[in-house]
């Protein structure tokens, strides 16, 4: 199981509290946790990439095991603790003010 | 006895206003998906409980929220907004070609009959329908592939189709305003679009009289005279009594023709309302005065509304979605300043009261009057 954290609104959009646990399908990317993340929660469509392009969302970034993974490939595997479920993968909205 | 619903969307949640028919109490309901940006919440004529909200961020993008209970609860619906085959480009500030993005909904126009069929003003300036509650949305690309769509280019707010009016009398015809392209009108339910600019002048294009360009802020109408429209333009308060097919200026008295919302009283079409701003480098209202201004005659006789409304240290603005009526006997008219005060009057503007203080600042406003 992946464990994953998302920024607060989208727990509130996707009524859930803490920390998820998806099973993936296939090799930890982060492609596939967000296809995960959207079969079982189908209104976070759109919020994390763009709905047409598929796209990781400017203001989205993607952390795990202290590193900066946004730029990386979508489909590159995750860290092994990510996959382990040992370490979380964390969605997070950038610190752009408002 | 009769009721009014408030709908107010802010920078930071939308809020639900109601009132028996006097309107003296009200109940304040919110925020409802605090912290996102609400441009835009409205009602459906056919079936009042029936609401959409327009639900944004820069970080996360666009939801669609809908309510069947008049706002008690909420669930969101189709957020993808595709643009019909690949889109091409519109001009940019520079003037450099710029691809069709998808930012934002600005604008939900229910259809006058049918609850599950609304229209969506959306940034980068386009028309989207759905006509299953929300479930999906379709582009009617008429309008964007316009020959003139690639000439188009942003207001400071953004390139928005930020109003839709439907003709009740006519089916066929609807009018959108894009800022800062102009007015289009619609004779075929949306398949095909023409501009209805002819009459605007606007200094801050090359050629101030050219077919788009011009950065209308609002339009409005009376559904008893469908013909007769109303203009807030960047600068210029305009009528139309041909359908779009001819402007005149009727800034007439005005002590500043700038502004942002034009709307037109329930029982009197004749009567229209916008509210002057300095200008548009200082966007708050002149002399520090917060006043809506009425003309009773279709414009250039205006008069100022100020009793109960803050006539000095005010630096206000009022956005262009941000004023409303009910449709009550004696005409209700309201609006939301970006201060985040909402203004209510129950006699048609004469005196006014603030239903709320201190709310984010006010994106939009409308009211649902209530059996």
């Amino acid at each position: 199981m992946i464990r994953v954290v998302l920024p607060a609104h989208l727990r509130t959009l996707a009524r859930i509290s803490g920390e998820l646990e998806l099973a993936v399908e296939g090799a930890a990317t982060a492609r596939s946790v967000v296809n995960a993340l959207e079969a079982r929660y189908p209104t976070l469509r759109g919020t994390i990439r763009d709905n047409v392009t598929q796209k990781r969302r400017p203001y989205i970034r993607f952390f795990a095991c202290e590193k900066d993974l946004s730029h990386d490939s979508p489909d590159s595997p995750l860290p092994a603790a990510v996959a382990a479920g040992s370490e979380p993968f964390l969605i997070v909205g950038a610190i752009a003010g408002g | 006895m009769s009721a009014v619903r408030v709908l107010v969307g802010t920078r930071k949640g939308a809020f639900i206003l109601t009132s028996d028919g006097k309107r003296e109490k009200w109940d304040i309901a919110g925020p409802h998906f605090a912290g996102w940006e609400i441009y835009h919440v409205k009602g459906s004529p056919a079936d009042p409980d029936r609401l959409y909200a327009s639900q944004t961020s820069s970080w996360f993008g666009q939801v669609v929220q809908r309510s069947n209970d008049g706002g008690k609860t909420w669930e969101p619906v189709g957020n993808k907004f595709e643009y019909d085959g690949i889109p091409g480009t519109h001009q940019w500030y520079d003037g450099t070609a710029r691809p069709w993005e998808f930012k934002r909904v600005w604008h939900f126009e229910p259809s006058l009959n049918d609850p599950d069929t609304v229209y969506a003003g959306v940034e980068d300036a386009a028309l989207f329908r759905t006509t299953d509650g929300g479930a999906n949305w379709q582009e009617l690309s008429g309008l964007r592939e316009h020959k003139t769509g690639s000439s188009w280019q942003p207001g400071a707010g953004g390139m928005c189709l930020h109003t839709i009016l439907l003709d009740p009398k006519n089916t066929e015809r609807m009018f959108v305003a894009i800022s800062a392209a102009g007015a289009f009108r619609s004779d075929d339910s949306g398949k095909t679009w023409r501009p209805i600019n002819q009459g605007l002048r606007s200094e801050y294009i090359p050629d101030p009289t050219a077919e788009v360009g011009h950065c209308v802020h609002r339009i409005a109408m009376h559904p008893s005279r469908p013909d007769v429209l109303f203009m807030q333009k960047h600068w210029d308060v305009m009528r139309s009594d041909n359908a779009g097919d001819k402007w005149q200026e009727i800034s007439g008295n005005l002590p500043t023709d700038f502004g942002f919302p034009i709307d037109v009283h329930a029982h009197e079409p004749e009567t229209i309302y916008v509210v002057p701003i300095k200008s548009d480098s200082e966007h708050f209202v002149p002399e520090a005065k917060l006043r809506v201004y009425r003309s009773r005659t279709d414009g250039n006789e205006w008069e100022a509304l100020t009793k109960g409304l803050p006539q000095s240290d005010c630096y206000v603005n009022v956005l262009r979605d941000a004023m409303a009526v009910d449709s009550l006997d004696s005409c209700g008219v309201y609006f939301g300043t970006t201060g985040g005060q909402v203004y209510a009057s129950a006699d048609a503007g004469d005196n006014w009261k603030p239903i709320v203080r201190d709310l984010p600042a006010v994106l939009s406003v409308e009211a649902q009057t209530l059996a």
